[in-house]
């Protein structure tokens, strides 16, 4: 198990390596001038020249990229091109919100979407269930600006209850925070509540007509904790799975929401830089994503041999 | 027999019941007007082909069948007097694993597989006892004493997958016993096993019924089984009970027509004489075969496992050799090298004297069409896709002959295996699991192969069903001249159609001989203990096929 660890640990460098090429190759070939956006709409071309020697834009994109790892081997992402500030520095400042609203997000989402999918898979075929299916098409399709645009207007504006946007530490004021995180968490869940009711739903219904359930309920076994104990742990690896997919595009929604909600965090801060053409940030941002990625991965496959003894690495 | 005699009061008394079918079945109900009932201290074993309605009554009794789609709508169901067609869904759980239990045909998927053995057992106790930790961990214990399971204070901590298949059916009679229950009821509980764990646990099942008096209810479609462990027989047949009695009377005089039918389809152990085929030239033959499979790692030593070692054997054409041996022997394996599917680590395969053992792919493919092979389970090796016209001339149409031509070869071959020609455009699904077979054997010929490899072919049939494609196969091999290498783990399969009988034991060929000499004297000391655990095997099943 640590050896598999350990393996997996080794694993993410080439993963890296690999995120890191492209990102880079991706940034300098795609339209767009850093420089150009520093020396400003009346800069003359010898000034968008010199902008672009001090950044080391001239330099071969080999020399570039060569340069760029040696310092990212360093742990070092480098230093942003428009407020002179470290990467690293940048990405520590925004990165609690973010965090605060992801780990908001899948737990709220898990906590609505699991039961909600036992429900159905326990009543499937009834209006019960059909209607947890409609619902779960609806969550699919609403796109996130429009719903959280909803929210904010019905509890915000409307009814008073939420404030409209803006981002307080837990550490700072608990109770800000709830109800401040309250209005995007339930925007950003209502897909991922889509995705994980369905799966829970079809993973359940497939074990309800496995032969073991047969033969908890030959013992005497409550249907309850036929459905509990039986069923749904052994329901859990698609689930399992499907979380752990949830994360990576929780990044995608993370953008979005922090916008509409006006939330400062990793989402805007790539937005901002992406605007800016600011090369070190985006590139540093992605590289953080990925390792994020590949990190939850290895939670996921480390759960999955929690939840079942068969699976040894 | 006695103890029938002295019997009172049934502990299961099944009267009139039936069971309706959801609509658009292709009956109007499940089980009909069945009646039988349970003496305390016997066996009673109700046998019938799949469909016939045998499970549908066990669940019944036990009220596990599926709500809503199988509903009982007549009859009564009698536990020691009481009616559980009249009890509450609550009421049943309570007797459900106390005072009745069951135990299923597969206990690899029976049990559930993230639970620890002695949790699942300990559950039967944690519903139904208020015993407290300690009381329930040494009835646990003591249970799977009782099922002679070694070593039970360390197992109880394993998991199903840890255990054999026959350890992994004691676990599920130990949690079945937990609570001494009056009835037992066990559907075809030794199907999935090896003979030789099928004799252990029918013998434990057997002991178990002596010792705590319990009555069983048994469920099976093999009259071997039936053989050795029944007091009483139920015959059911689409739904009807249609012939009860002692079971030796049954057995030996069976008045109805379908039991008669059912128990002349027995293949009796005793091989008939068959006419020698030593001149014959030889088709087939392996050298030093050898199939390796190793897992390699980095952080610990590569595991070896031979799954064939050294085989050595010959197939001469129109003649049958049978592999004989349990699961795991390596005889699936030995089958899958020398058709190519898997390739063989070392060794020859001569097919027409020539090697086709280390042949690449390229080379390998004008060979393929002269080893055709047959599966054990027909609904799976048909593609539920395709119609049956389409899988039959696929194979020949990518030898280059074209489709007209493979399509009049098909429908030749459709009669040939006894099927309507006319359904060449059908699909799988409208067939059933014999008709399939017949299907699978069609496709297999439509290739013109030297050597046919059937593995497991019959396996998965019904008796009735089985006999008719084993005359099949036969005909077939006398036809066009066969070389038939024929795998099961069936012996009485085995010495009904083989000339020649190897036997197969961890990867290595033990026995080698002519059929009826090695069930006459089976000289090694593994294929003796096979032949003594093959069920019913003292008794001659009678031939009532004339009667």
């Amino acid at each position: 198990m640590l050896a598999f660890i350990a393996k997996r640990m080794l694993a993410t460098i080439p993963v890296l390596g690999v995120v890191a090429l492209f990102v880079f190759l991706m940034l300098r070939l795609s339209p767009g001038d850093p420089a150009s956006i520093i020396a400003g709409d009346y800069a003359s071309p010898s000034d968008i020249e010199r902008i672009r020697e001090q950044l080391g834009l001239n330099a071969s994109i080999p020399v570039q990229f060569g340069k760029w790892i040696w310092t990212l081997a360093h742990g070092d992402l480098g230093i942003s091109i428009f407020t002179n500030l470290p990467v690293t520095k940048l990405i520590a400042q925004r990165v609690e919100p973010t965090l605060m609203l992801s780990l908001t997000t899948l737990v709220f989402a898990v906590l609505i979407a699991v039961p909600l999918g036992v429900i159905a898979a326990w009543k499937a075929g009834t209006w019960i269930d059909r209607t947890i299916m409609i619902l779960a098409v609806a969550g699919f399709s609403i796109p996130v600006f429009v719903l959280g645009y909803i929210l904010i207007f019905q509890f915000s504006l409307e009814l008073r209850w939420l404030p409209v946007q803006g981002y307080t530490s837990p550490f700072v004021d608990f109770w800000k925070f709830t109800r401040h995180i309250t209005l995007p968490t339930v925007t950003l869940s209502v897909i991922y509540i889509a995705l994980i009711t369905r799966i829970t739903r079809a993973s359940v219904i497939e074990v309800l007509e496995e032969d073991y359930i047969r033969t908890a309920r030959a013992k005497g076994q409550s249907e309850r904790i036929v459905l509990l104990r039986h069923a749904l742990k052994n329901a859990a690896v698609p689930i399992v799975t499907v979380i752990g997919l949830g994360v990576a595009l929780l990044i995608g929604g993370v953008v979005i929401t922090e916008s509409v909600f006006n939330i400062p965090g990793l989402g805007r801060l790539v937005v901002d830089a992406i605007l800016k053409r600011d090369y070190p940030i985006i590139q540093g941002l992605i590289l953080v994503f990925s390792m994020v990625y590949v990190m939850v991965n290895l939670v996921v496959d480390i759960i999955y041999t929690i939840v079942d003894p068969r699976i040894r690495y | 027999m006695t103890l029938v005699n002295q019997a009172t009061q049934p502990v299961l008394d099944i009267r009139g019941l039936t069971v309706r079918l959801p609509a658009r079945a292709d009956r109007e109900n499940a089980i009909e007007g069945v009646s039988f009932s349970v003496l305390p201290h016997e066996i009673l074993c109700v046998v019938g082909e799949s469909g016939s309605g045998k499970s549908v009554t066990a669940h019944s009794v036990m009220g596990l069948l599926p709500p809503k789609q199988l509903t009982a709508t007549a009859g009564q169901v009698l536990l020691q007097g009481d009616d559980l067609l009249k009890k509450t869904p609550d009421e049943m759980r309570a007797l459900r694993g106390a005072r009745m239990s069951m135990i299923f045909q597969e206990p690899m998927t029976a049990l559930n597989p993230l639970m620890s053995i002695g949790d699942q057992i300990e559950e039967i106790l944690k519903i139904h006892t208020d015993m407290n930790a300690r009381e329930r961990m040494a009835r646990v214990v003591e249970v799977m004493d009782a099922v002679k399971m070694p070593e039970p204070e360390r197992l109880i901590h394993s998991y199903p997958h840890q255990l054999s298949g026959g350890q992994r059916q004691r676990v599920m009679i130990a949690g079945a016993l937990a609570l001494e229950p009056v009835l037992l009821i066990a559907d075809e509980p030794t199907t999935a096993l090896d003979v030789t764990t099928q004799s252990q646990i029918l013998k434990l099942i057997k002991d178990i019924q002596r010792t705590h008096g319990t009555a069983v209810l048994f469920i099976t479609h093999d009259f071997g089984v039936v053989a050795e462990i029944a007091d009483r027989v139920v015959v059911m047949q689409h739904g009807l009970v249609v012939e009860q009695g002692e079971a030796k009377s049954v057995l030996t005089n069976p008045q109805h027509p379908y039991t008669q039918m059912l128990i002349s389809s027995v293949p009796s152990m005793t091989p008939p004489m068959r006419p020698a085929t030593a001149e014959a030239p030889v088709v087939l033959e392996t050298q030093e075969l050898c199939k390796t499979y190793s897992d390699r790692s980095l952080f610990r030593a590569t595991r070896e496992t031979r799954a064939a070692h050294n085989v050595d054997l010959t197939v001469r054409r129109g003649e049958t050799l049978g592999v004989v041996g349990e699961s795991g022997s390596g005889k699936s394996t030995l089958a899958r090298c020398i058709v190519r599917l898997i390739n063989p680590t070392s060794g020859q395969i001569q097919i027409d004297g020539h090697d086709i053992a280390g042949l690449s792919e390229s080379r390998l493919r004008e060979n393929r069409r002269l080893v055709q092979i047959i599966f054990q389970d027909p609904y799976r090796s048909l593609n539920p896709r395709r119609t049956v016209g389409a899988s039959i001339i696929e194979g020949p149409m990518n030898f280059g002959v074209d489709k007209a031509e493979a399509l009049t070869r098909a429908r030749d071959l459709m009669k040939l295996v006894d099927l309507d020609p006319g359904s060449l455009d059908r699909f799988p699904h409208q067939f059933s699991g014999g008709q399939r077979q017949r299907i699978c054997i069609a496709r297999a010929l439509a290739m013109k192969p030297e050597v046919l490899i059937a593995d497991e072919a019959v396996s998965a049939l019904d008796v009735s069903v089985q006999a008719q494609v084993l005359e099949l196969l036969d005909d077939v091999r006398k036809r066009f001249n066969l070389a038939i290498l024929f795998i099961t783990h069936d012996l009485r399969v085995a010495a009904q159609v083989c000339d020649r009988i190897a036997v197969m034991y961890k990867g290595e060929i033990v026995e080698h001989g002519i059929a009826a000499e090695v069930f006459g004297a089976p000289g090694h000391e593994y294929t003796q203990a096979l032949f003594d655990a093959a069920p019913g095997r003292d008794f001659e099943f009678g031939n009532f096929a004339a009667a």
